[in-house]
């Protein structure tokens, strides 16, 4: 092998090592996919004052997924995990629409800023329920949740006495519509993972977060408010999920308190486990769980597009999922190489065989005596 | 009894794992009828010695012998079947199920498939009678002590051998039975260990206190670091003999660090006076003050840990006052209160307790200042990293990598990373808890000269080390525990000698 091959192959690898390389190709590989059957899939035009296309689509109905997914990341990070997602944007959603419908001028700004900001301190305080719930009473994240995930839409339908709400308010709709051209809920997505990313990264947030999923007793001993930080991720889910709640009854034009965000905890768990978040805690990555949520989005818009029978959709995404997920783990990629390549299933060297072997051992020596340990 | 043949044999038994030669060459005997000790500190071999003796470890090299023939154990339901039981520390048998269905788990007594319930009852309580004791045995296990929960797995093990073999149990191993029990509990199993033991079963006793030893076992084996150090009667070895097998006095003297002319003067950092918790550590009384440096000594289980835990806050004490720098902290108040007063700590356990595996070197060096700081107030980058690099390179942190994964490291490596840890922020007082276990001797060395240079630089230090003369070399004074209490507190001074040390720990309180 050329010394040329050699640098190449080393910068493949250390390509394929960057923590969105996988994600990244699987979204592009998915997006390429529907050419053969949307030729104009990457198209772009106006309509009705607005951009159109399936990309466009994409991102449209992204807002949902990629907020709740954003708020879940850091939930993950922590260890905990938080199911009541789609209760709270149902809740949300209830509680704005009820204000605007009841109301005589729907078309009021200031009445539909109030309906939004009690419908957010609605969810702040499901997140702030949740948190108290994980972090001071020590129940266990998935069972703390799913008291909220299941009663939380019993208290979105009391809120709608059980009805479809629906309202027309105009100022309203901007939020699931429109602005200047592009989708409102692109501008919300990216104010709020710059915020995210800003809270975690350019403060110690992040750090603490991933220290506290990562060992908890350590941080504790270590004096990180372990609680605190908890609490505090469990606010910004809520508060993140409260927000696609309140896109989802906008674009929607009415709340469902049976429908509204339902399943969407799973798609969100999802996401952020496809971009590389592992579920045990710790590190965490919000473009992953962005490029997550996009993947299962484009996933979705291709089942529509490509016209696959609707009884056949839940099959279809389950399956390529499957695939996603074991495109993602390494082992199983390295088992799909060996087959591939018969002779590297034997061990043999890709290189030059003779140094190469011995070059090996003395690194493995040198390695040894740094992880020598006396017992004493 | 003696003059029997021995019931177990092992020869020259031998363990190597990939990083540590667990045990080499150790012979071991026991004898029908006699209650042994197997005796040795953390890391001597005695679980390893007894993993190989279940079947749960193959071993390297060496014999085992039952009753003269020759053995290979390959399983723990092999030991079980040729008559070896075992009973460890934490009772595996289900708390929710009944004392019978506990007894029977597993081979109930049943007509076809119906369990017969009455029978597997009535069974389990003569059986439970013939142990001598009181206890109802349609009750859930998880409502009664302990205690008896651990005798329940010894009847068990025991009824299991009668059942399966037709030799029936020849050696139970009891692994630490006594360590959560109190005097009374204790006394019930010592009572059926009697029983087994006129029954001819021979009792593998290993546990780390020494009155039990010296009351209930009639021999004991002493390893240390791997090796067997001695075999003695009890009645022929005193405690001090024995303490000083367990702990090993290194031969040639380490003399340089000694410094007991570095009288520490300086004002009290910590008061502890009656400081607390039931089942941990009995209230004791501390003082240190600046620039010195407290030793603790005990053997294993002495409450060591516990102390140094209950100073920092890490447990909750339920009795007595800490004071730190003259201001009282609440005995809720955890780790946040007594580190905002100065009190570092490297916990014993330093990959389950210490490090965050996950995070790079330099993220959990900063981590407790960070900490400190709140979330808000990030130490910026710059700062951090030029952190970071002073104190990986003062301590010689390999590799010198701040991006390096920590979990990667070896153990001398990590346990730097966490004394870089809390350096960074300027403890008054820095508790570390066995620093230098398994670690390698240079790393070790390094270890003890920083506790030297900090502790010149007006730090106190409380330092826990199972190494006797580690703690005499770096210690003004010795704080020494027994059994949970602390007994004594010694003046470090040429007079003071290891013999005394282990006199103390032998003894109790004397000085």
């Amino acid at each position: 092998m050329t010394a040329l091959a050699r640098i190449r192959q080393r910068d493949w690898r250390s390509l394929t090592r960057q923590q969105l390389f996988w994600p990244l190709l699987i979204l592009v590989a998915l997006l390429l996919f529907n050419l053969p059957f949307t030729p104009n899939f990457f198209s772009v035009g106006v309509r009705n004052g607005h951009l159109y296309g399936s990309l466009v689509s994409i991102l449209y109905f992204g807002t949902v997924p990629i907020l709740v997914a954003l708020g879940m990341t850091l939930v993950i990070a922590t260890g905990g995990i938080d199911l009541s997602v789609g209760a709270v944007m149902a809740i949300s959603g209830a509680i704005a629409c009820r204000l605007i419908s009841h109301a005589a001028d729907q078309n009021s700004v200031s009445l539909v800023l109030e309906a939004m900001g009690l419908a957010l301190l609605a969810s702040l305080a499901a997140g702030l329920f949740n948190g108290l719930m994980v972090a001071r009473a020590g129940v266990q994240p998935i069972v703390a949740t799913l008291i909220l995930m299941v009663a939380g839409r019993g208290i979105a339908q009391l809120i709608t006495s059980g009805f479809i709400l629906t309202e027309l308010s105009k100022p309203y709709g901007v939020l699931g519509g429109y602005a200047a051209t592009v989708p409102t809920g692109v501008f919300i997505v990216v104010g709020f993972v710059a915020v995210a990313a800003v809270l975690t990264r350019r403060t110690a947030l992040g750090l603490l977060v991933e220290s506290v999923g990562g060992n908890a007793e350590a941080s504790r001993l270590a004096g990180v408010r372990a609680q605190r930080i908890k609490v505090m991720v469990y606010l910004f889910c809520a508060l993140c999920a409260g927000v696609a709640g309140l896109w989802n009854s906008s674009s929607l034009g009415g709340a469902d308190a049976n429908n509204a965000g339902l399943w969407i905890e799973l798609d969100a768990i999802l996401a952020v486990v496809i971009g590389g978040t592992p579920l045990t805690g710790g590190r965490f990555s919000i473009s992953g769980t962005v490029v997550g949520a996009l993947i299962l989005q484009t996933l979705k818009t291709t089942i529509f597009t490509i016209g696959i029978p609707a009884q056949a959709n839940m099959v279809f995404e389950a399956v390529v999922v499957i695939i996603i997920c074991l495109l993602q783990s390494t082992d199983f990629r390295r088992r799909v190489a060996r087959l591939l390549r018969p002779g590297a299933a034997r061990g043999r060297p890709v290189g030059p065989a003779g140094p190469a072997a011995p070059d090996q051992r003395p690194a493995q020596a040198a390695v040894s005596p740094e992880s020598v340990e006396i017992p004493s | 009894m003696a003059e029997d043949f021995p019931v177990l044999r092992m020869t020259g038994i031998s363990k190597q794992f990939p990083a540590v030669r667990a045990l080499s060459g150790v012979d071991f005997r026991l004898y029908p009828g006699e209650v042994h000790a197997l005796l040795g500190e953390n890391g001597a071999g005695k679980s390893t010695l007894i993993k190989v003796l279940t079947g749960v470890y193959e071993l390297d090299e060496g014999t085992v012998e039952l009753d003269g023939a020759p053995v290979r154990i390959t399983s723990p339901h092999h030991a079980q079947q040729l008559g070896i039981s075992t009973v460890y520390q934490e009772v595996n048998l289900c708390p929710n199920l009944t004392v019978a269905e506990n007894i029977f788990l597993g081979r109930e007594r049943t007509s076809g498939p119906v369990v017969r319930w009455r029978r597997t009852r009535r069974e389990a309580a003569t059986l439970v009678a013939a142990f001598g004791l009181e206890i109802d045995v349609s009750a859930q296990l998880g409502s009664y002590p302990l205690a008896i929960q651990q005798l329940v797995a010894i009847v068990r093990a025991v009824d299991l051998n009668r059942a399966d073999g037709a030799a029936g149990t020849k050696v139970l191993i009891l692994d630490e039975p006594t360590s959560s029990l109190d005097q009374d509990e204790v006394e019930v199993l010592f009572g059926v260990i009697r029983r087994l033991k006129s029954a001819g079963v021979a009792v593998l006793f290993v546990s780390h206190f020494l009155d039990q030893i010296y009351r209930i076992c009639d021999r004991m084996t002493v390893l240390r670091n791997g090796r067997m150090v001695g075999e003695h009667m009890v009645a022929d070895l005193d405690r001090v003999g024995l303490v000083r097998l367990m702990l090993g006095r290194e031969l040639q003297q380490l003399e340089e660090l000694r410094e007991h002319d570095r009288t520490a003067t300086g004002e009290t950092v910590l008061h502890a006076a009656g400081l607390g918790r039931r089942g941990s550590i009995a209230p004791f009384d501390l003082d240190i003050s600046a620039g010195e440096v407290v030793g603790l000594a005990g053997l294993l289980g002495s409450g060591r840990t516990e102390l140094a835990r209950l100073v920092f806050g890490a447990d909750q004490a339920d009795s007595g006052e800490l004071t730190v720098g003259g201001k009282p902290v609440s005995r809720r108040a955890g780790p946040q209160a007594t580190i905002s007063r100065g009190i570092a700590f490297c916990p014993e356990n330093r990959r389950a307790e210490g490090l965050i595996p996950d995070l790079t070197v330099r993220e959990n060096i900063i981590l407790a200042m960070q900490a400190a700081r709140g979330w808000a107030r990030p130490i910026p980058r710059e700062t951090a990293d030029r952190l970071v690099a002073r104190y990986i390179a003062a301590l010689d942190i390999r590799p010198a990598d701040p991006e390096a994964t920590a979990g990667s490291l070896s153990g001398g490596n990590q346990q730097k990373v966490l004394l870089a840890r809390w350096i960074l922020t300027s403890p008054k007082l820095l508790v570390l808890d066995e620093p230098t276990r398994g670690i390698d001797v240079g790393a070790k060395a390094e270890i003890q000269k920083l506790v030297v240079s900090l502790a010149g630089d007006g730090v106190s230090v409380l330092y826990i080390s199972a190494e006797l003369d580690e703690v005499l070399r770096l210690s003004d004074s010795i704080g020494v525990l027994r059994d949970r209490t602390l007994v004594a507190r010694l003046t470090n001074g040429p007079d003071l000698t290891a013999d005394q040390i282990m006199q103390t720990i032998a003894r109790g309180a004397q000085s």
